[in-house]
């Protein structure tokens, strides 16, 4: 019995934290039709940046996890402004391969990334020091307070996120970018303003999801990849696009690893997962709940 | 630094080298006193740029000049001649063979990745060349010694086996857990990789030897990025101890095993614990964490280590890495060698290697025999290299075994309960 309630609780966290990182990612492939495979590095960057913060200039929990959010964010507009805007923009790329330049662009973006933090601060493992400490009993199982502080902080902010898109007038816009690009520029909505909101709004998760990541497991610059990789299945499991997919495909992908690594073992972690993907693309190519 | 090839050169330039040449041919061909002033030349292959390798030059060169300053060997100074590898065996090929054919070098101190030593060990066998690794542990690179002698002698391990390294680890378990702390116990948890294969099997072998029973052997994936499954079922077996066998990884696991208050001690090999650097890549987590090692900052193995330690962090502004510490050792008693042999001969050097007994900033140096399962090893026990048993405290590597060179007794964070499981 205890095993049942050790794998709902950490099934919870871990897939806190999938959702996060993929809600941004879905966000703006459905927005702007950017796969962005540069979004493992920008969470990398984001936790050494707050590591690092801890380690050379010797603050505390909080502004060491703000400068990390901040990097986040400030590499999720560099890379908007940089990489992604320039190719969209361009006149020399045919319209129909802008979508595979942009995806090569953002990957050697994130391989770049990669390479400078580990060059930089080595491929060791770092971890952002936690900003709670201790641990609590929760139906008999020890669990980290960092770990519910986690799920928490994932919870607020995609519930922010929904308040934001569903609330206001500028999310709102964004709602419509992602049904109808064109249908919003004959609105008078410009649409390079809605992209930028995007990112913006994905910086942010992109941090925090990034620092969360920091506190509960550690990471190093060699899990640039598979945190990518990570985010594009539960995506594309999800339905490409679609963020309400994306939230219910991050909890199905947390708790099948999590079942796996406590019911079978830690090694086997991911193929139950990889093998549903597989399994949804030939039943349900378009994902549980994606549009296109 | 590479020269670019020049393909096209130009007749006169051709002209101008052929001339360098003869005149460079001459100047071998002097009398003898020339000969005899020549440098003692040692090629230093290394990861310059990892945060281990890059002592290994370091470290090479502070020894050489130490020499150097008091007078060279038999007249000879000692010249460091420096590889940067990259971390890769292909490249450690290519400048093993430039160091042995186009710089002669004398002797080759190399690496601190098993497969890189593995690579070069035939190549020293081909050219004749004396060749020492400071910080590879796989047992393979012995073993094959023992099978190919006649052709193999030259290669010499400057640092423990997997095996001894187990050994020395038991050794100190014996003190420690079981005499001091009277733990039965143990669960063994390495990552899965070449060089854990041994350590495990010597872990499965000399555990029940002083008195702790295994409970359960886990490997795990070097990529795991998730602990807790891990830490729970070794929590539910109530084992005393964790031994780890960890090196790729290290940050995750001690990190995590702190944030789930997890209340087993963890006790063994943490490569990247042995890191002065480990106490802030965790911040602070690793505190309680005790791992093996065979040198420590502030640790006067022998009378050579603190000096050693005060010149490196002089001239470099930071600690030396272990194998800072076994290829300046190396340094000396290649030279040591030389000077016994009265020659720079591959076959009279190997011979004075054999009869190395030297002791530097780990301990005393002497090598295994040739018939035995491990010729060139190093051997370790307490009365030539027994190694230390090190736990972070607040911040700093506290030195816990052997008894002679401790400075400070076992402390664990609240959180571990020893003796809970009983």
């Amino acid at each position: 019995m205890t095993v049942f309630w050790q794998i709902l609780i950490d099934g919870f966290a871990i897939s806190s934290l999938y959702a996060l990182g993929a809600t941004g990612f879905a966000l703006i492939f459905g927005v702007s039709g950017v796969l962005n495979l540069s979004h493992g590095s920008l969470m990398v960057a984001a936790v050494v940046a707050a590591w690092a913060a801890g380690d050379s200039l010797h603050v505390g929990p909080y502004t060491g996890a703000a400068i990390g959010v901040a990097v986040g964010f400030s590499l999720s507009m560099l890379t908007y402004f940089v990489v992604v805007s320039p190719l969209q923009h361009t006149r020399k790329i045919r319209e129909e391969e802008k979508e595979i330049f942009i995806l090569t662009a953002t990957l050697l973006w994130g391989i770049m990334i990669q390479q400078l933090i580990a060059y930089f601060y080595t491929d060791n493992a770092k971890t952002v020091a936690p900003i709670v400490q201790g641990v609590i009993k929760i139906v008999g199982v020890r669990t980290p307070a960092n770990e519910i502080f986690t799920a928490i902080v994932c919870g607020l902010a995609i519930a922010i996120l929904w308040l934001l898109v569903n609330r206001t007038r500028a999310g709102k816009a964004v709602l419509a970018a992602s049904m109808n690009p064109r249908g919003i520029t004959l609105l008078g909505v410009e649409l390079s303003q809605v992209y930028i909101a995007v990112w913006a709004i994905y910086g942010v998760l992109v941090g925090v999801a990034g620092v969360l990541l920091g506190m509960f497991l550690g990471i190093s610059s060699y899990s640039a990849g598979p945190l990518t990789a990570s985010a594009f299945s539960i995506v594309v499991l999800g339905g490409l696009g679609s963020v309400p997919g994306a939230l219910i495909a991050a909890y199905v992908v947390g708790y099948l690893e999590t079942i796996t690594a406590y019911l079978i073992s830690p090694a086997y972690r991911t193929i139950p997962a990889l093998l549903l993907l597989v399994a949804v693309m030939y039943v349900r190519p378009r994902g549980l709940l994606g549009r296109r | 630094m590479k020269k670019p090839e020049n393909r096209g050169a130009s007749a006169p330039l051709l002209a101008a080298l052929a001339a360098g040449t003869a005149l460079f041919a001459l100047t071998l061909t002097a009398p003898a006193y020339a000969q005899s002033n020549t440098p003692i030349k040692i090629g230093v292959i290394a990861e310059a740029t990892a945060v281990a390798g890059s002592s290994i030059p370091q470290a090479a060169q502070l020894a050489a000049d130490e020499i150097n300053a008091a007078g060279g060997v038999n007249g000879r100074k000692i010249e460091i001649v420096s590889y940067d590898n990259h971390s890769s065996a292909a490249e450690s090929v290519r400048a093993f063979q430039r160091a042995a054919t186009q710089d002669h070098v004398n002797a080759v101190i190399t690496s601190y990745i098993s497969e890189v030593v593995l690579a070069l060990e035939p190549w020293a066998g081909r050219l004749k060349m004396v060749t020492v690794t400071p910080g590879a542990a796989s047992d393979v690179i012995t073993q094959n010694i023992a099978k190919d002698y006649d052709h193999l002698k030259y290669m010499f391990h400057g640092y423990a086996t997997s095996t001894s390294i187990a050994d020395a680890t038991c050794a100190a378990a014996k003190d420690l857990l079981v005499g001091q702390l009277h733990m039965k116990t143990a669960v063994v948890m390495s990552e899965d990789a070449a060089w854990t294969t041994p350590l495990d099997a010597e872990y499965l072998k000399c555990l029940p030897q002083i008195g702790i029973k295994v409970v359960d052997h886990i490997r795990f994936s070097p990529d795991t990025t998730d602990f807790t499954p891990i830490f729970n079922k070794i929590e539910g077996e109530k084992p005393d101890v964790i031994m780890t066998g960890i090196s790729h990884v290290g940050v995750q696991p001690t990190v995590q095993w702190k944030q789930q208050e997890v209340p087993i001690p963890m006790f063994g090999v943490s490569s990247q614990a042995t890191n002065s650097s480990f106490w802030n890549d965790t911040n602070g987590a690793t505190e309680g964490v005790l791992f093996q090692g065979f040198s420590a900052p502030d640790v006067a193995v022998t009378p050579k280590t603190l000096p050693f330690v005060q010149a490196f962090s002089k001239r470099f502004g930071h600690t030396p890495s272990y194998c800072g510490y076994t290829a300046y050792d190396e340094v000396y008693y290649i030279a040591d060698a030389i000077k016994r042999a009265g020659s720079v001969d591959p076959d009279k050097l190997v011979t004075a290697m054999e009869q190395t007994d030297f002791v530097g900033t780990i301990g005393r140096v002497q090598f295994k025999g040739k018939d035995t399962p491990n010729p060139h090893a190093l051997k370790i026990g307490p009365e030539t290299i027994s190694g230390l048993m090190l736990q972070w405290q607040n911040g700093k590597q506290v030195n816990l075994w052997p008894a002679k060179v401790a400075n400070g007794k076992v402390k664990f964070p609240s959180f571990i309960k020893v003796g809970a499981a009983n």
